[in-house]
């Protein structure tokens, strides 16, 4: 009970400083606009090209959004050492990460479902007949980077060049969801749209692997 | 600031070593603060003073060697005496206000009414009229307001104190001593890391300086506290 009623006021202290301060969403949306917007304008792609490279694209612009959001997670508590209060609080450590990457997920799910309409437009594929399957790898994909980026985020937060080293370690690292992203978003996106229900299995156990790891070790990663 | 129920406790160092790769941050520090005490740690800048407070409450696990609380009884009874922490930093939000603040840290401690229990405290620290001010707005003394209210939200035996009154101006120093004052008062435990004489300093029955990480006087062995705190002797 104490773990989720500790994630849940952590949680809510996530969304309640974005929502006031809206600093990581407007950044993250006006970045992966920007690469949508760039590459249509370079390409001018036909619809089947569209639906042979929008999907890695559209998750190549997703990753690096993320690795942009998720380098304050860890790095903004410690400006006041607000980090050390929160473990002074709480019973378990893995609350304090399963508050921020509940919400990282949100946010980075929030941003794709924002810009995902835009990305249908500007390059001419349909995403409504198959919408709840994109939500579904979106949720998939967003979770697995939340998970393994709040993670590294706690271990670059403390080291020296920190703002270099939360991409370098967490860009190889995510490269398997990349792909079982990519692969699923492009099978959904093609003319004659597929479930890839490899891909969705594989997304779903790196989440689950990723998580149980966080369970078991966060604690030794938020240790002085 | 109403009296708080609070049972002081001990803390019993036993030959503690800190490293950080090949540097010593603590050497062989052994040290027992009896309940009720209130010890000063002094020494200059890296003499491992932070180091050994943030041990005291459990930020940072010793390399070798052992802590153990003492109830008021003596007897050992680790893990279950509440300590309060106010660091250097304040550790609250800036984004947040000071109700927010004290409400988050409450509902994590799990403290029953957590509502009038930060109001109470808001009120204790003089800032109940500004509950919902964000704390970016707030000043140096305020903040540390803000900060000691945080920790004293469950009732601490034992309070650590890393250089309390840095920052503060004479009015915030006295009312941080007034404050301290009345908690000593309560049979709370102190044990706080200062730099040289202050209204603060005076309400210490202890005083303990270190030098490189290791204890190299102590009012209990016979030095003076004047000595310690001015480094007279040094």
């Amino acid at each position: 009970m104490s773990l989720l009623s500790n994630t849940s006021a952590l949680l809510g202290k996530e969304l309640r400083t974005e929502f006031r301060s809206r600093e990581l969403l407007t950044t993250t949306v006006v970045f992966i606009l920007m690469v949508i917007v760039l590459f249509s304008f370079t390409f001018d792609p036909t619809s089947s090209e569209s639906r042979r490279f929008g999907p890695g694209l559209l998750w190549l612009a997703f990753l690096f959004a993320a690795s942009l959001m998720l380098q304050p997670c860890f790095l903004r508590e410690q400006a006041n050492d607000t980090l050390s209060a929160l473990r002074l609080s709480v019973d378990d450590p893995f609350a304090i990460f399963l508050g921020k990457l509940i919400a990282n997920t949100c946010f980075l799910l929030l941003t794709e479902l924002l810009l995902l309409p835009i990305f249908a437009v500007l390059y001419n594929v349909p995403i409504l007949p198959v919408l709840g399957w994109l939500v579904l790898v979106l949720f998939l994909g967003s979770l697995g980077v939340s998970i393994a980026g709040t993670a590294l985020s706690a271990v670059s937060a403390q080291a020296r060049m920190r703002e270099l080293l939360l991409p370098l370690l967490l860009l190889p690292l995510l490269t398997p969801v990349l792909v079982a992203s990519t692969q699923v978003t492009a099978a959904l996106l093609d003319s004659a749209p597929y479930v890839e229900w490899k891909g969705i299995g594989f997304l779903a156990v790196f989440d689950l692997v990723f998580l149980t790891a966080l369970w078991l070790f966060g604690e030794y990663l938020l240790e002085e | 600031m109403n009296p708080p129920r609070m049972i002081g406790a001990g803390l019993h160092f036993e030959n503690i070593d800190k490293r950080y790769g090949s540097l010593f941050a603590l050497r062989h520090v052994t040290l027992e603060i009896a309940a009720g005490e209130c010890v000063v740690l002094a020494g200059r800048n890296g003499s491992g003073k932070t180091t050994l407070l943030r041990i005291a409450a459990g930020l940072a696990r010793p390399s070798s060697g052992s802590l153990a609380f003492l109830s008021a009884k003596g007897a050992t009874a680790d893990g279950r005496i509440k300590t309060g922490f106010v660091a250097h930093a304040t550790m609250v939000y800036d984004e947040l206000t000071a109700e927010e603040n004290l409400l988050l840290f409450a509902r994590l401690q799990g403290i029953p009414d957590a509502q009038n229990r930060v109001q109470s405290l808001l009120a204790d620290v003089d800032l109940a009229d500004r509950r919902d001010s964000l704390v970016r707005t707030f000043s140096r003394g305020m903040r540390q307001r803000v900060a000691l209210a945080r920790a004293l939200l469950r009732e601490p035996s034992i309070l650590l104190l890393d250089e309390p009154a840095t920052g503060l101006d004479p009015d915030g120093t006295a009312w941080l001593a007034r404050t301290l004052r009345r908690l000593r008062g309560s049979g709370c435990t102190m044990l706080m890391s200062l730099h040289g004489e202050s209204e603060i300093s005076a309400m210490a029955t202890r005083a303990v300086r270190l030098d490189t990480g290791k204890v190299v006087a102590d009012t209990a062995s016979g030095a003076s506290l004047k000595s310690i705190l001015t480094f007279a002797d040094a």
